[in-house]
Protein backbone atom coordinates (compact mmCIF):
# COMPACT_ATOMS: atom_id res chain seq x y z
CA UNK A 1 0.00 0.00 0.00
CA UNK A 2 1.23 3.06 -1.05
CA UNK A 3 1.70 5.79 1.71
CA UNK A 4 0.76 9.59 1.32
CA UNK A 5 3.86 11.74 0.86
CA UNK A 6 5.41 9.56 -1.29
CA UNK A 7 7.46 10.95 -4.37
CA UNK A 8 7.03 9.90 -7.63
CA UNK A 9 10.25 9.62 -9.69
CA UNK A 10 10.42 13.12 -11.49
CA UNK A 11 10.95 13.38 -15.37
CA UNK A 12 12.17 16.38 -17.63
CA UNK A 13 10.71 16.24 -21.20
CA UNK A 14 12.38 18.23 -23.53
CA UNK A 15 10.05 19.95 -26.34
CA UNK A 16 11.25 20.41 -29.41
CA UNK A 17 8.84 22.58 -32.25
CA UNK A 18 9.35 19.22 -34.73
CA UNK A 19 7.29 17.66 -31.36
CA UNK A 20 4.21 19.55 -31.73
CA UNK A 21 4.26 19.44 -35.53
CA UNK A 22 3.90 15.75 -34.47
CA UNK A 23 1.31 16.06 -32.02
CA UNK A 24 -0.70 18.27 -34.69
CA UNK A 25 -0.67 15.45 -36.62
CA UNK A 26 -1.70 12.70 -33.97
CA UNK A 27 -4.12 15.20 -32.31
CA UNK A 28 -5.60 16.77 -35.23
CA UNK A 29 -5.20 20.35 -33.31
CA UNK A 30 -3.85 22.09 -36.26
CA UNK A 31 -4.17 25.74 -34.30
CA UNK A 32 -1.05 27.48 -36.17
CA UNK A 33 -0.22 29.07 -32.93
CA UNK A 34 1.45 25.47 -32.28
CA UNK A 35 3.93 25.24 -35.00
CA UNK A 36 3.84 29.07 -37.01
CA UNK A 37 6.21 31.25 -35.34
CA UNK A 38 4.25 34.35 -37.42
CA UNK A 39 0.84 33.73 -36.88
CA UNK A 40 1.79 33.37 -33.18
CA UNK A 41 3.36 36.52 -32.91
CA UNK A 42 0.86 38.61 -35.11
CA UNK A 43 -1.90 37.28 -32.12
CA UNK A 44 0.30 38.52 -29.19
CA UNK A 45 2.12 35.15 -28.19
CA UNK A 46 5.70 35.56 -27.80
CA UNK A 47 6.45 32.51 -29.73
CA UNK A 48 5.02 29.31 -30.95
CA UNK A 49 3.35 27.41 -27.76
CA UNK A 50 2.83 24.00 -27.17
CA UNK A 51 -0.54 22.49 -27.21
CA UNK A 52 -1.87 22.27 -23.57
CA UNK A 53 -2.97 18.90 -24.03
CA UNK A 54 0.50 18.16 -25.35
CA UNK A 55 1.78 19.20 -22.04
CA UNK A 56 -0.71 17.19 -19.96
CA UNK A 57 -0.01 14.12 -21.76
CA UNK A 58 3.27 14.47 -20.92
CA UNK A 59 3.35 15.01 -17.32
CA UNK A 60 0.96 12.11 -16.76
CA UNK A 61 4.12 10.01 -17.38
CA UNK A 62 5.42 10.36 -14.18
CA UNK A 63 2.12 9.23 -13.07
CA UNK A 64 1.85 6.34 -15.67
CA UNK A 65 5.54 5.13 -15.54
CA UNK A 66 5.03 4.67 -11.68
CA UNK A 67 1.69 2.71 -11.93
CA UNK A 68 2.76 0.12 -14.19
CA UNK A 69 -0.74 -0.32 -15.71
CA UNK A 70 -1.69 2.85 -17.45
CA UNK A 71 -5.28 1.78 -17.95
CA UNK A 72 -5.12 2.69 -13.67
CA UNK A 73 -5.67 6.09 -14.27
CA UNK A 74 -9.32 6.96 -13.83
CA UNK A 75 -8.89 10.29 -13.64
CA UNK A 76 -6.76 13.44 -14.23
CA UNK A 77 -7.13 16.99 -14.37
CA UNK A 78 -5.08 20.25 -15.36
CA UNK A 79 -5.57 24.05 -15.08
CA UNK A 80 -3.46 25.63 -17.80
CA UNK A 81 -2.03 28.70 -16.05
CA UNK A 82 1.02 29.64 -18.46
CA UNK A 83 1.89 28.86 -22.01
CA UNK A 84 4.80 26.62 -22.45
CA UNK A 85 6.68 29.02 -25.06
CA UNK A 86 8.71 26.48 -27.74
CA UNK A 87 11.41 28.51 -29.62
CA UNK A 88 13.59 27.47 -32.49
CA UNK A 89 15.67 25.79 -32.32
CA UNK A 90 16.20 25.90 -28.68
CA UNK A 91 12.98 24.37 -27.30
CA UNK A 92 11.75 24.40 -23.97
CA UNK A 93 12.22 21.92 -20.89
CA UNK A 94 9.20 20.59 -19.04
CA UNK A 95 10.06 19.28 -15.22
CA UNK A 96 7.67 17.42 -13.65
CA UNK A 97 7.16 16.22 -10.41
CA UNK A 98 4.69 13.95 -8.31
CA UNK A 99 3.48 13.24 -4.96
CA UNK A 100 1.06 11.24 -3.20
CA UNK A 101 -1.55 13.54 -1.58
CA UNK A 102 -4.57 11.00 -0.25
CA UNK A 103 -4.73 6.95 -0.56
CA UNK A 104 -8.40 6.18 -0.10
CA UNK A 105 -9.58 2.43 1.52
CA UNK A 106 -11.43 2.44 -1.65
CA UNK A 107 -8.27 1.57 -3.51
CA UNK A 108 -8.00 5.12 -5.47
CA UNK A 109 -4.66 6.57 -4.69
CA UNK A 110 -4.23 10.96 -5.49
CA UNK A 111 -1.31 11.91 -7.21
CA UNK A 112 -0.54 16.06 -7.06
CA UNK A 113 1.66 17.09 -9.62
CA UNK A 114 3.70 19.89 -10.79
CA UNK A 115 5.39 21.13 -14.04
CA UNK A 116 7.53 23.48 -14.65
CA UNK A 117 9.45 25.22 -17.35
CA UNK A 118 12.43 27.07 -16.39
CA UNK A 119 11.39 26.77 -12.84
CA UNK A 120 8.03 29.02 -13.87
CA UNK A 121 5.15 26.68 -12.95
CA UNK A 122 2.83 26.12 -16.24
CA UNK A 123 -0.15 23.91 -14.75
CA UNK A 124 -2.38 24.26 -11.71
CA UNK A 125 -4.44 21.65 -9.83
CA UNK A 126 -2.46 18.70 -11.71
CA UNK A 127 -4.06 15.93 -10.40
CA UNK A 128 -4.49 12.20 -11.05
CA UNK A 129 -6.72 9.55 -9.71
CA UNK A 130 -5.03 6.04 -9.98
CA UNK A 131 -7.10 3.00 -9.03
CA UNK A 132 -4.49 0.37 -7.24
CA UNK B 1 -21.06 42.09 -25.69
CA UNK B 2 -21.54 38.83 -23.70
CA UNK B 3 -22.07 34.96 -24.63
CA UNK B 4 -25.84 34.14 -24.64
CA UNK B 5 -26.28 32.15 -21.35
CA UNK B 6 -29.46 30.23 -22.48
CA UNK B 7 -26.71 28.21 -24.23
CA UNK B 8 -26.23 26.46 -20.54
CA UNK B 9 -27.50 22.55 -20.80
CA UNK B 10 -27.94 22.29 -24.50
CA UNK B 11 -26.92 18.83 -25.46
CA UNK B 12 -25.70 18.13 -28.96
CA UNK B 13 -26.64 15.31 -31.23
CA UNK B 14 -23.88 12.08 -30.72
CA UNK B 15 -21.26 12.38 -33.21
CA UNK B 16 -20.40 9.97 -35.90
CA UNK B 17 -18.97 6.65 -34.46
CA UNK B 18 -15.29 6.71 -33.92
CA UNK B 19 -13.50 3.53 -34.51
CA UNK B 20 -10.34 3.13 -32.30
CA UNK B 21 -7.50 1.51 -34.30
CA UNK B 22 -4.42 0.08 -33.09
CA UNK B 23 -2.04 1.95 -35.45
CA UNK B 24 -4.04 5.54 -34.15
CA UNK B 25 -2.95 4.22 -30.39
CA UNK B 26 0.48 3.61 -31.41
CA UNK B 27 0.51 6.91 -33.22
CA UNK B 28 -0.74 8.86 -30.30
CA UNK B 29 1.40 7.37 -28.02
CA UNK B 30 4.48 7.99 -30.65
CA UNK B 31 3.61 11.27 -30.68
CA UNK B 32 3.90 12.01 -26.70
CA UNK B 33 6.91 9.90 -26.60
CA UNK B 34 5.73 7.04 -25.25
CA UNK B 35 7.03 3.47 -25.14
CA UNK B 36 4.68 2.06 -22.74
CA UNK B 37 4.07 -1.36 -24.30
CA UNK B 38 0.40 -1.71 -23.04
CA UNK B 39 -0.22 1.18 -25.59
CA UNK B 40 1.88 -1.11 -28.78
CA UNK B 41 2.11 -4.41 -27.73
CA UNK B 42 -1.31 -6.12 -27.53
CA UNK B 43 0.18 -8.96 -25.74
CA UNK B 44 1.68 -6.92 -22.94
CA UNK B 45 -1.50 -5.09 -23.09
CA UNK B 46 -3.99 -8.82 -22.33
CA UNK B 47 -1.18 -9.16 -19.65
CA UNK B 48 -2.52 -6.14 -17.81
CA UNK B 49 -5.92 -7.97 -18.22
CA UNK B 50 -6.77 -5.58 -21.02
CA UNK B 51 -8.70 -6.96 -24.34
CA UNK B 52 -6.15 -4.70 -26.38
CA UNK B 53 -4.08 -1.67 -27.08
CA UNK B 54 -5.06 0.40 -24.66
CA UNK B 55 -4.96 4.24 -25.01
CA UNK B 56 -2.81 6.79 -23.10
CA UNK B 57 -4.97 8.84 -20.55
CA UNK B 58 -5.12 11.75 -22.61
CA UNK B 59 -5.95 10.37 -26.42
CA UNK B 60 -9.79 10.47 -25.85
CA UNK B 61 -9.35 14.62 -26.43
CA UNK B 62 -8.85 13.41 -30.01
CA UNK B 63 -12.54 12.69 -30.36
CA UNK B 64 -13.65 15.07 -27.34
CA UNK B 65 -12.72 18.68 -29.03
CA UNK B 66 -13.48 17.73 -31.97
CA UNK B 67 -17.17 16.78 -30.60
CA UNK B 68 -17.01 20.19 -28.67
CA UNK B 69 -16.14 22.59 -31.91
CA UNK B 70 -19.92 21.45 -32.78
CA UNK B 71 -20.61 24.21 -29.51
CA UNK B 72 -17.04 26.48 -29.95
CA UNK B 73 -18.20 26.40 -33.84
CA UNK B 74 -22.01 27.13 -32.80
CA UNK B 75 -23.08 30.26 -35.11
CA UNK B 76 -25.79 31.05 -32.61
CA UNK B 77 -23.20 31.29 -29.66
CA UNK B 78 -20.88 33.27 -31.48
CA UNK B 79 -17.81 32.36 -30.43
CA UNK B 80 -14.46 34.05 -31.79
CA UNK B 81 -12.63 30.89 -32.36
CA UNK B 82 -9.02 32.34 -33.46
CA UNK B 83 -9.47 33.94 -29.49
CA UNK B 84 -9.60 30.65 -27.90
CA UNK B 85 -7.17 28.65 -25.35
CA UNK B 86 -7.79 25.95 -23.50
CA UNK B 87 -8.14 26.89 -19.30
CA UNK B 88 -9.03 23.03 -18.16
CA UNK B 89 -9.33 19.58 -18.51
CA UNK B 90 -10.56 16.93 -16.67
CA UNK B 91 -11.30 13.31 -17.91
CA UNK B 92 -13.20 10.46 -15.67
CA UNK B 93 -12.11 7.06 -16.57
CA UNK B 94 -14.90 4.36 -16.34
CA UNK B 95 -12.56 2.47 -18.16
CA UNK B 96 -9.45 2.93 -20.88
CA UNK B 97 -10.32 3.53 -23.92
CA UNK B 98 -8.57 0.40 -26.35
CA UNK B 99 -8.55 -0.79 -29.53
CA UNK B 100 -11.53 -2.28 -31.37
CA UNK B 101 -13.83 0.61 -29.82
CA UNK B 102 -16.60 1.95 -31.39
CA UNK B 103 -17.32 5.61 -29.94
CA UNK B 104 -19.36 8.16 -29.89
CA UNK B 105 -19.61 11.86 -27.75
CA UNK B 106 -22.37 13.71 -26.08
CA UNK B 107 -21.71 17.13 -26.30
CA UNK B 108 -23.25 19.21 -23.54
CA UNK B 109 -22.80 22.70 -22.34
CA UNK B 110 -22.37 22.79 -18.71
CA UNK B 111 -21.43 26.61 -17.89
CA UNK B 112 -21.31 29.97 -19.67
CA UNK B 113 -19.88 33.33 -17.84
CA UNK B 114 -17.87 36.08 -18.49
CA UNK B 115 -14.98 36.67 -16.00
CA UNK B 116 -12.18 39.30 -16.11
CA UNK B 117 -13.37 40.07 -19.12
CA UNK B 118 -13.48 37.19 -20.96
CA UNK B 119 -16.20 34.53 -21.42
CA UNK B 120 -15.85 31.30 -20.05
CA UNK B 121 -17.06 27.91 -21.85
CA UNK B 122 -17.64 24.42 -20.09
CA UNK B 123 -18.28 21.52 -21.89
CA UNK B 124 -18.87 18.18 -21.26
CA UNK B 125 -18.30 14.77 -23.44
CA UNK B 126 -19.95 11.61 -22.40
CA UNK B 127 -18.35 9.24 -24.42
CA UNK B 128 -19.77 5.47 -24.72
CA UNK B 129 -19.85 2.97 -27.01
CA UNK B 130 -22.24 2.42 -30.15
CA UNK B 131 -23.50 0.08 -27.73
CA UNK B 132 -24.64 2.54 -24.83
CA UNK B 133 -21.83 1.33 -22.66
CA UNK B 134 -20.41 4.40 -21.06
CA UNK B 135 -16.41 4.78 -21.44
CA UNK B 136 -15.48 8.63 -19.81
CA UNK B 137 -16.55 11.69 -19.50
CA UNK B 138 -14.20 14.38 -20.52
CA UNK B 139 -14.90 18.13 -18.82
CA UNK B 140 -13.19 21.22 -20.85
CA UNK B 141 -13.06 24.63 -20.33
CA UNK B 142 -12.42 27.44 -22.63
CA UNK B 143 -11.67 30.95 -22.27
CA UNK B 144 -12.81 33.08 -25.10
CA UNK B 145 -10.00 35.88 -24.40
CA UNK B 146 -11.48 39.60 -24.80
CA UNK B 147 -10.21 42.39 -26.44
CA UNK B 148 -8.07 43.75 -24.07
CA UNK B 149 -6.21 40.76 -22.96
Amino acid sequence: MTDVGTVLPGQSFPIARADLVRYAGASGDFNPIHWNERFATSVGLPNVIAHGMYTMALVVRVVTDWAGDPGAVVEYNVRFTRPVVVPDPDGAVLDVAGVVSAVGDDGLTVVDLTATVNGQTVLAKARATVRQ
Amino acid sequence: MPLDQSFIGRVYPPTEPYEVGREKIREFADAVGDANPAYHDPDAAKALGHPDVIAPPTFAIVLTSRAAQQVIMDPELGVDYSRVVHGEQRFVHVRPIHAGDALTVVVSVENVRAAAGNDIVSTKGEVSTVDGEPVLTAFATLVVRGAES
